[in-house]
């Protein structure tokens, strides 16, 4: 007994005298090194998204580094867990920002962990980027959306199906996992393609709950929308897990794209990677990114990730390159201020360009969305997508859509009129 | 007159065992040449154009061409873009020469594909194998024109059907002619008619698909036959609608009960409130993963027999690390339920990240046998070979748990211990030992579970997260402690939530079911098939 109170004395005092020595390396580095906070899931459901994110971020601080750091300063990533858990979001960017200090912080991927730290980002004013395409609707000073605006993905991936070149599609089915982000898209996409003069009769709108893995009867269901006589496609807002289930189905069922084509914004190479593509060959995905772009800096990226990663195998994707993007003018924008104050960098980063790996440049808007050239890809039976259309210059996103009531006479502009929300047709900030 | 010639010709070619295309007796050299040109420019809408061409040209070598494009083997390059292809054995060869060229140029690069690409060249290569000598090709080449409708492959149609001796590939032909007949601007109403009438008799989606692009301006008899054979097939198919939603509910059915059936032995025959079951399911999934990596590496020959390693390595895994769960945590919490919830969610929890930090977050790949892929269709039903084998191996797992409970040593024991743990013991009985077999087989089966579901779901650590909950409902449902109430239970909760999801919607459909299931758990808490009598209270 004795012995074992030994034993458990000494590894307390072990695990104090390295908690002293941890607290004191911490101390001498928090003097030289500015920290910036990384906020994405590692565990739960978005896990599977998520945790590369945090990987790219660890990836570029690191390769920052070696040029020097920022300013002269060393960065240094502090790493925190949310746990696909929308409240512990905030919680986690409160201790980010109050507790480690942080100059800037990368991360969230749903739109409702987005608007669960938007009030801490405000009340403790920091600078969010986010790297995920989203619905819009939104422009707050503190955050910098670095994925696409609707106007950068959904709308352009519609008119090119609708285009000859893309099939000549006349027959839409619409569908969605229930949730904030799919719900807004189509209800954009819904208003433009009535705009368009589709029929309403030739829209199907199908919602799903998360994690849906049953698709038999909405396959069918889209089957039999799809022999209406007239060309039919499916715009998909699947989200997540619910995907791989869905695309087996559409292969089991043979469901070829060159009969209804399936266009999805939210899969890409990550999501590809736990399914067998032969049978899916010619589905669309609509991104601003793709890993097999052929350019000088996409393959520099590539060869440096898979070498970071030590998986020759790894793949990149679209949430990366914005991470990379939105990385780069926030070094640009730090040098451009003097400083890493977080007012003087908000006000320094609209205008500031950054190469994107596409091989052009993406630049900060005052509305704090960027430009990005719009891709469409098919997929390819070894899991990687062929690029068989793409924008001839880059869009400038969007945050409130022309294309439905009460969004269209809004605008963002945090540099002329510092607000998020203006009203073009009353003239006042605020809708 | 010329007709004949035509056939004889065909006919003639097929003899010879070349491939040949429809144009043959109007060949035109220099389609070739521009069908070449257009596709050298490597714009989608132009090689379209370029392979409508090159099929129209009547080159010996068209279909080969075309083939070529179709798998990626037609190149584009040299000084002054020109195309090549690269043939079956591997050597390059001048596309419009179609000679082997030997030094080909350094920067080839494959033409560039989309869908709208892919259409036509199917379609072309549809024209040009209606007379293949090989019947599935015929039957591929048959239904590549029913999709396209294309006129000019009109003539050769007609010479395939009049060839023709096989009686299916006979009726695809026919349809094929019907689907292109339909639309002709300048068919003659007779001919028009016996379109519909065939068009009717197939009774398919796809002919429905067709029936509806009828064109505005016709008029009398051909659309009122026409409206007709559209409310006939419509009605057809509403029929074979309702029993596709039978099949989808049995087999969402046998989903559940292959996810719940461990749990039935777990939490229903021992009363352990098992919050690892999901992750139970997931290890099972991941040794179906290991497996196929393995003979991904060393033996990719043998890959379809890869399930049938999978299936008793699953059961070993998942049941190892359930018996090593009830020796280590669950014997010391009997008769704690709160506890027992609590500790298994942690090693739920702990499973969950151990899995996502050996194989990282992302989904696992687990491949699909071939005997496993697709689907077959009987009359309007599709029935998908994954689901149809999912509903086979839960009943076999059903059959076989149940027999073993009946006439096994081990399951003989479990009844006793379960029943009346004391006198069981008095009578010799290593109750210990028994409740870690008995914990270990349903752990087995949920492992069972995972190499099923890995056929349709993701392998990600998460995937027992989103069956557990389902798992619950079922066994409580049918009655807690019995493995038939099992089997109801999760088929009605299968079959209700197919029957309402046309109707309500997924998302609808599921919240419906939950409201219905906790009314009825309100009227009778012990579910569909309560135990009776004194093992209520053991």
């Amino acid at each position: 007994m004795l012995k074992r109170r030994n034993v458990l004395a000494g590894i307390a005092a072990t695990a104090l005298a390295g908690g002293a020595l941890l607290a004191g390396a911490s101390l001498a580095q928090a003097q030289d090194t500015i920290k910036v906070g990384v906020l994405h899931s590692l565990s739960g459901t978005m896990a599977i998204s998520e945790t590369t994110l945090k990987d790219t971020m660890l990836f570029l601080i690191e390769e920052q580094n070696k040029k020097g750091g920022v300013l002269g300063k060393k960065l240094e990533a502090v790493v925190v867990d949310p746990a696909s858990n929308w409240p512990l979001f905030a919680e986690k960017a409160r201790e980010l920002i109050t507790q480690h200090k942080v100059s800037a912080v990368f991360g969230c991927w749903t739109s409702v962990s987005r608007k669960s730290v938007l009030p801490v980002f405000k009340e403790l004013n920091n600078i969010l980027f986010y790297p995920v395409q989203y619905e819009g609707e939104e422009s707050e000073r503190n955050v910098f959306y670095t994925g696409a605006a609707p106007n950068q993905q959904a709308i352009p991936a519609v008119d090119y199906l609708m285009s000859k070149e893309g099939g000549d599609v006349k027959r839409w089915v619409l569908a969605g996992t229930d949730y904030v982000y799919p719900r807004t898209t189509n209800r954009i996409l819904e208003a433009y393609l009535l705009a368009k003069g589709v029929a309403k009769e030739d829209i199907m709108i199908n919602y799903t709950p998360f994690g849906h893995s049953d698709w038999q009867t909405i396959v069918s269901d889209i089957v039999k929308f799809g022999s209406g006589g007239k060309k039919t496609a499916v715009v998909s807002t699947i989200n997540g897990d619910a995907n791989v289930p869905f695309y087996k189905e559409l292969a089991n069922k043979g469901v070829k794209a060159t009969d209804i084509p399936v266009v999805a914004f939210s899969v890409g190479e990550e999501e590809l990677a736990g399914l067998d593509t032969k049978d899916l060959v010619g589905h669309l995905s609509a991104w601003n990114y793709f890993q097999s772009v052929k350019n000088p800096a996409n393959d520099e990226f590539i060869k440096k990730w898979q070498a970071y990663t030590k998986n020759p195998k790894r793949v990149t994707n679209d949430p990366m390159e914005a991470h990379v993007i939105g990385f780069a003018m926030w070094v640009k924008a730090v040098e451009k201020a003097g400083t890493f104050d977080v007012d003087k960098v908000i006000d320094a980063l609209p205008g500031i360009e950054a190469p994107n790996l596409t091989g052009g440049i993406s630049k900060m808007l005052p509305n704090h969305h960027i430009t990005k050239p719009v891709l469409i890809g098919e997929i390819r039976a070894d899991g990687q997508y062929d690029v068989v259309w793409q924008t001839k210059d880059l869009v400038p996103g969007d945050a409130w859509t022309d294309y439905l009531e009460g969004s269209k006479d809004l605008e963002a502009d945090w540099v002329g009129k510092k607000c998020g929300n203006f009203n073009t047709k009353t003239g006042k900030c605020g809708s | 007159m010329h007709r004949f010639t035509r056939i004889a010709l065909l006919i003639a070619a097929l003899a010879g065992g070349w491939l040949t295309g429809p144009a043959t007796a109007r060949a035109a050299p220099e389609d070739l040449a521009a069908g070449l040109a257009l596709m050298a420019k490597d714009s989608f809408n132009d090689t379209a154009a370029g392979i409508d061409a090159i099929a129209r040209s009547g080159a010996p070598h068209a279909a080969a061409l075309i083939e070529a494009l179709q798998d990626r083997r037609l190149l584009i390059g040299g000084s002054n873009q020109k195309i090549y292809y690269r043939d079956a054995a591997g050597s390059v060869r001048d596309a419009a020469t179609n000679e082997v060229v030997a030094a080909p140029p350094a920067d080839l690069s494959a033409a560039r594909m989309n869908n709208r690409v892919r259409t036509a060249a199917s379609a072309a290569m549809g024209a040009l194998s209606l007379m293949n000598p090989d019947p599935a090709r015929r039957i591929q080449a048959a239904q590549a024109v029913m999709k396209s409708r294309d006129e000019t492959a009109l003539p050769v149609l007609d010479a395939a059907i009049a060839a023709e001796k096989d009686a299916t590939v006979r009726t695809e032909l026919q349809l094929a002619w019907a689907a292109v007949t339909f639309v002709k601007k300048d068919a003659t109403e007779a001919q028009r008619l016996e379109a519909i009438a065939l068009l009717r008799n197939s009774g398919t989606r796809d002919a429905l698909s067709i029936l509806r692009t009828l064109p505005a301006d016709t008029a009398g008899p051909a659309r009122e036959a026409a409206t007709s054979a559209i409310s006939s097939i419509e009605q057809r198919l509403q029929l074979w609608g309702y029993v596709q939603n039978i099949w989808y509910g049995v087999s969402l059915g046998s989903v559940l009960l292959i996810a719940a059936i461990g749990l039935a032995i777990t939490f229903g025959v021992m009363g352990v409130i098992n919050m690892a079951h999901g992750e139970m399911v997931m290890l099972g999934a991941y040794s179906t993963f290991i497996v196929q990596e393995f003979f991904r590496g060393y033996a990719p020959g043998l890959f379809d027999y890869s399930l049938a390693i999978a299936i008793p390595l699953a059961f070993l895994v998942a049941g190892g690390v359930g018996v090593a769960i009830e020796r280590g945590v669950i014997r010391h919490l009997y008769g704690r339920p709160l506890e027992t919830l609590l500790a298994t969610w942690g090693i739920s929890l702990i499973l969950q990240q151990a899995v996502r930090t050996t194989f990282g977050p992302t989904n696992r790949e687990v491949g699909t046998p071939q005997f496993m892929s697709g689907a077959m269709e009987i009359g309007g039903l599709v029935i998908t070979w994954n689901r149809l084998y999912i509903v086979i191996f839960a009943a076999l797992i059903f059959v076989g748990l149940l027999l073993a409970l009946r006439y096994t040593p081990l399951g003989l024991h479990m009844r006793a211990v379960t029943q009346n743990r004391r006198m069981a013991s008095s009578m010799g009985i290593r109750t210990g030992r028994v409740d870690a077999l008995t914990f270990g087989l349903g752990s087995g089966i949920a492992g069972l579970a995972g190499v099923a579901l890995s056929q349709i779901d993701n392998v990600s650590p998460n995937l027992g997260q989103s069956y557990i909950i389902d798992s619950f409902l079922v066994v409580v449902f049918g009655g807690v402690g019995n493995l038939w109430g099992t089997l109801v239970g999760a088929l009605s909760i299968g079959m209700a939530n197919k029957l309402l999801e046309p109707y309500a919607g997924a998302v609808l459909g599921k919240i419906i079911l939950l409201v219905a299931i906790i009314f009825f758990i309100q009227k009778r808490p012990r579910g569909l098939f309560a135990l009776k009598g004194r093992a209520v209270e053991a």
